[in-house]
């Protein structure tokens, strides 16, 4: 495994207009590394998440990022056909809400398929077959490969959705709330599936959450943000069990729900 | 003398409770002891006096307010109250074991898998991580028929023995022990007794909290008084 980080975010701070999204946000997150990025409503998880997936430019700071080939690259300095490599296939993003994730329109196999498609596959029965496989892997049958996600559960979405950033092993896949808006026992298989395959493929990890369980469960380490700021860092479960800050100790004690 | 492969020196911890305007909790000061290969260090003193809280520390569960936590990592000397999350995650992939009372259920998996996945994470091979876990289990009295099933309908004793089989099935030199024996009938004492035995003969070194004194007897190298790290209790 490669010692130097992955993704080296430094002072990143994004502001709409008067407010504050984020403000003056550093880290490294390091190849195989689960980063939970946990804070209440507004807090500017997601603001910071679309930051380093370059899906909006930062008022101020940097975020660079080890490509393949080991170079070291601006991510906001990046050509656009550089920036739609990583996207397609270094990157996955799995969203809250599945249809923002997924094609609709386009059958479960073909949501998969297209990814693949995107790296340069060509061979339809390939194709097919790595669909299926990957299909599997997220326990979805095989025979339901012909559907749209429209008629899937929203479980099921979701694992689709997994499926489709995963299968083009990508280093780093961003998570927003993955599993909120599921029911209980739902995320509880969802959370078990993705800690699964995040451990297996050794995949680095920013998963946005305002569940300090789900961060429990996935993370390494954490981030505990409020009013866009970082405000504590650390081994996951230290900061659950030994939390120094006053707001951390009232996030854990669950007085404020999310 | 080896070198120890932990050693606390100047080790305070006091907890801040801001819900509670603030109130301060000083739990330990001063704590300097170390443990070698092959030791067996008790921790001794009544409940409250923050032997935990040294085992949480130890294992980078609780941060330390001072002091150094030096843990012995091949040749390299790692202090955890200062090292990155993911130096401590590395060190207690391949070094230190925590094993406390109660066992964290994982749905679904069974508990063979729980003791044999344990036994691989210290790089033991599948095939003789399996046969220990098949031998953890049979010695700590688990029977047979409930091995494939998940622990979460378990009893609580059974809960406790696979929690123990978890913990004892990984090969690491540095071991935490946090009252595991608590409400264990005397035979299963026993067997854990003669695992920990085991486990000191290998050359394991290890840090424990043991509520039985039969136990504690049996097992201690030397028992460390936490009075000796006391600290001025008045709020
Ligand atoms: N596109 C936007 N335009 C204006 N304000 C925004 C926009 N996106 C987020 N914000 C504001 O930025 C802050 C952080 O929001 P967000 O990053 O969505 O937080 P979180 O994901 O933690 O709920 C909030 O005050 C929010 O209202
Ligand atoms: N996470 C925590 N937050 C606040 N106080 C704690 C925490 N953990 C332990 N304490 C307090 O620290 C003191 C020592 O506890 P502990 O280390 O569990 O002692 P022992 O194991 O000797 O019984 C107790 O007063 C306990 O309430
Ligand atoms: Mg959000
Ligand atoms: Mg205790």
């Amino acid at each position: 495994m490669n010692d130097a980080p992955l993704l080296t975010a430094r002072g990143l701070s994004k502001h709409y207009g008067p407010r504050i999204g984020c403000e003056a946000v550093s880290f490294d997150l390091y190849e195989g590394e689960v980063l939970a990025v946990v804070g209440e409503s507004g807090s500017g998880k997601s603001t910071l998440l679309k930051l380093l997936a370059t899906e909006t430019p930062p008022t101020a700071g940097s975020v660079h990022y080890r490509m393949r080939d080991g170079a070291v690259r601006d991510l906001f300095a990046l050509t656009e056909a550089e920036r739609r490599f990583l996207l397609r296939t270094d990157w996955g993003f799995v969203r809250q809400d599945a249809r923002e994730g997924l094609r609709m329109s386009v059958s479960a196999g073909g949501n998969v398929g297209e990814r693949l498609m995107a790296v340069g596959e060509r061979h339809y029965g390939r194709i097919r077959g790595t669909a299926i496989d990957w299909l599997g892997r997220v326990e979805i049958d095989g025979d339901r490969i012909d559907d749209l996600p429209r008629d899937f559960s929203g479980g099921m979405r979701q694992r689709l959705q997994i499926a489709r950033n995963l299968v083009t092993h990508p280093r780093l896949v961003f998570m927003d709330e993955p599993t909120s808006g599921l029911d209980v026992s739902v995320q509880a298989r969802l959370l078990d599936l993705l800690r699964g395959l995040v451990a297996e493929l050794g995949l680095a990890v920013i998963i946005v959450t305002h569940d300090l369980a789900v961060a429990r469960l996935l993370s390494h380490r954490i981030m505990v943000m409020r009013h866009g700021r970082v405000i504590e860092t650390g081994l996951t479960d230290q900061v659950l069990d030994d939390p120094s800050e006053a707001y951390t100790q009232l996030l854990v004690s669950s007085v404020l729900a999310a | 003398m080896t070198e120890p492969l932990v050693s606390l020196s100047g080790v305070a911890k006091s907890f801040t409770l801001h819900l509670r305007d603030g109130m301060r909790i000083r739990v330990v000061d001063n704590v300097s002891f170390a443990a070698r290969p092959g030791e067996c260090v008790v921790l001794g003193g009544p409940s409250g006096a923050g032997k935990s809280s040294i085992l949480k520390m130890i294992y980078g569960n609780y941060r330390c307010d001072t002091g150094t936590i030096a843990v012995r990592d091949g040749a390299e000397i790692v202090d955890v109250a200062k090292a990155e999350p993911r130096r401590i995650l590395a060190l207690r992939a391949h070094v230190m074991g925590y094993v406390s009372q109660f066992l964290r259920v994982i749905p679904r998996v069974s508990a063979l898998d729980i003791v044999a996945a344990s036994a691989a994470e210290s790089g033991l091979g599948r095939q003789d991580a399996w046969c220990r876990a098949e031998r953890l289990l049979t010695l700590l009295n688990v029977p047979e028929r409930l091995w494939s099933l998940p622990p979460g309908t378990f009893s609580g004793g059974e809960q406790q023995r696979v929690n123990i089989a978890r913990g004892l099935a990984p090969d690491r030199p540095l071991l935490l022990l946090d009252e595991p024996t608590a409400s264990l009938d005397a035979a299963n004492r026993a067997v854990v007794v003669r695992l920990i035995e085991e486990k000191k003969k290998a050359g394991v070194a290890i840090v424990g909290i043991f509520h039985d004194e039969d136990v504690r007897d049996k097992v201690a190298d030397r028992v460390i008084d936490m009075a000796a790290f006391a600290t001025e209790k008045a709020a």
